[in-house]
């Protein structure tokens, strides 16, 4: 038996009904996993590589009324577009990593529109947002593995509830990593004082 | 000769625009560019080959979902990089040689910073 025969034999027992979700988040979750990681240590060197203390310049915000009169309108919407893809994942295309770019696209245009947004301060709070994903993966591998089954084995009945639930965190914690990869690299120009000293 | 093999040749001279890119630019942001390129072509090779008799095949379509989001993470971070050590360094490539681009080319080999 081939591959995608195979996969279309086994999809019922996957707890979702879209193919494509079902080896992202059930049959090859291992990859899942290991790409959340990748992220969130991307997400933390960038952080830790950012020039600016705050993380929110005022300097960098558009001052466009035509963005601030689009924002209004946008982030909402936007918001309601990346819970539809989230909630779409489980029986057609979408899923948590369209959910989660979605989600840092809003975070992009309200960091330009100039929308305070106190979380990407690096605090506690960011670097929960950047490890919740992971650690919401993580919790549900062990506790399949310490119940007595295998690494990141779902129980049956539970395996639609907690790859939702999973999808939940990856996609906070995408948005956040992506955002916070963008507000990392400053747009503004080469004037912070201790960098200019040395070049 | 199938459509889907059409995408497969795309991705194919994709990678090797990339690969060409890669190894010609000496400019930092371009050589970044060029990977991404490289990584696309990938990419369209995957799900381009990845199809059988009932439609595509979702398994090389999850991995590639994967490898987008992990290009991405992997972009930004080269971004914040390059853009450190411009600061630090006032140069945009790695050769040893002055500021700005070397021998890119075309008209605008310098960045707009």
């Amino acid at each position: 038996m081939d591959l995608p025969a195979l996969l279309g034999a086994s999809l019922e027992d996957s707890g979702v009904s879209h193919p494509v979700t079902a080896v992202l988040l059930n049959f090859r979750s291992y990859d899942t996993l290991l790409e959340i990681g990748v992220l969130v240590i991307a997400g933390i060197a960038g952080i830790s590589l950012a020039s600016t203390p705050s993380l929110e310049d005022p300097e960098l915000r558009s001052s466009d009324a035509l963005l601030h009169a689009l924002l209004r309108w946008f982030v909402p919407l936007m918001l309601m577009l990346a819970a539809y893809l989230l909630w779409a994942g489980s029986y057609r295309p979408g899923g948590a990593f369209q959910a989660g770019a979605v989600l840092a696209g809003t975070g992009v245009l309200m960091r330009l529109g100039g929308l305070p947004m106190d979380f990407i301060r690096p605090k506690l709070l960011l670097r929960g947002g950047l490890v919740l994903g992971f650690a919401v993966f993580l919790l549900v591998a062990v506790t399949g593995a310490v119940s007595g089954s295998a690494f990141l084995a779902y129980p049956e009945h539970a395996a639609g509830a907690l790859i939702f639930t999973i999808e939940i965190g990856l996609t906070l914690s995408i948005g956040m990593i992506l955002l916070a990869l963008f507000v990392a690299a400053p747009v503004s120009e080469g004037s912070e004082p201790e960098e200019g000293d040395e070049s | 000769m199938s459509v889907h093999l059409l995408y497969a040749l795309a991705g194919v001279f994709l990678c090797g625009i990339g690969l060409a890119g890669f190894v010609a630019l000496r400019h930092l942001l371009r050589q970044l560019l060029a990977f991404n390129v490289v990584g696309s072509g990938c990419f369209l090779i995957l799900v381009g080959l990845a199809q059988h008799h009932r439609g595509p095949d979702p398994v090389p379509q999850a991995l590639v979902l994967t490898g987008i989001v992990v290009s991405i993470a992997a972009t930004a971070l080269a971004i914040v990089l390059i853009r450190r050590y411009f600061h630090l360094t006032g140069r945009t490539s790695l050769d040893g040689g002055p500021a700005a681009g070397g021998q890119t080319a075309g008209p605008s080999g310098n960045t707009a910073e």
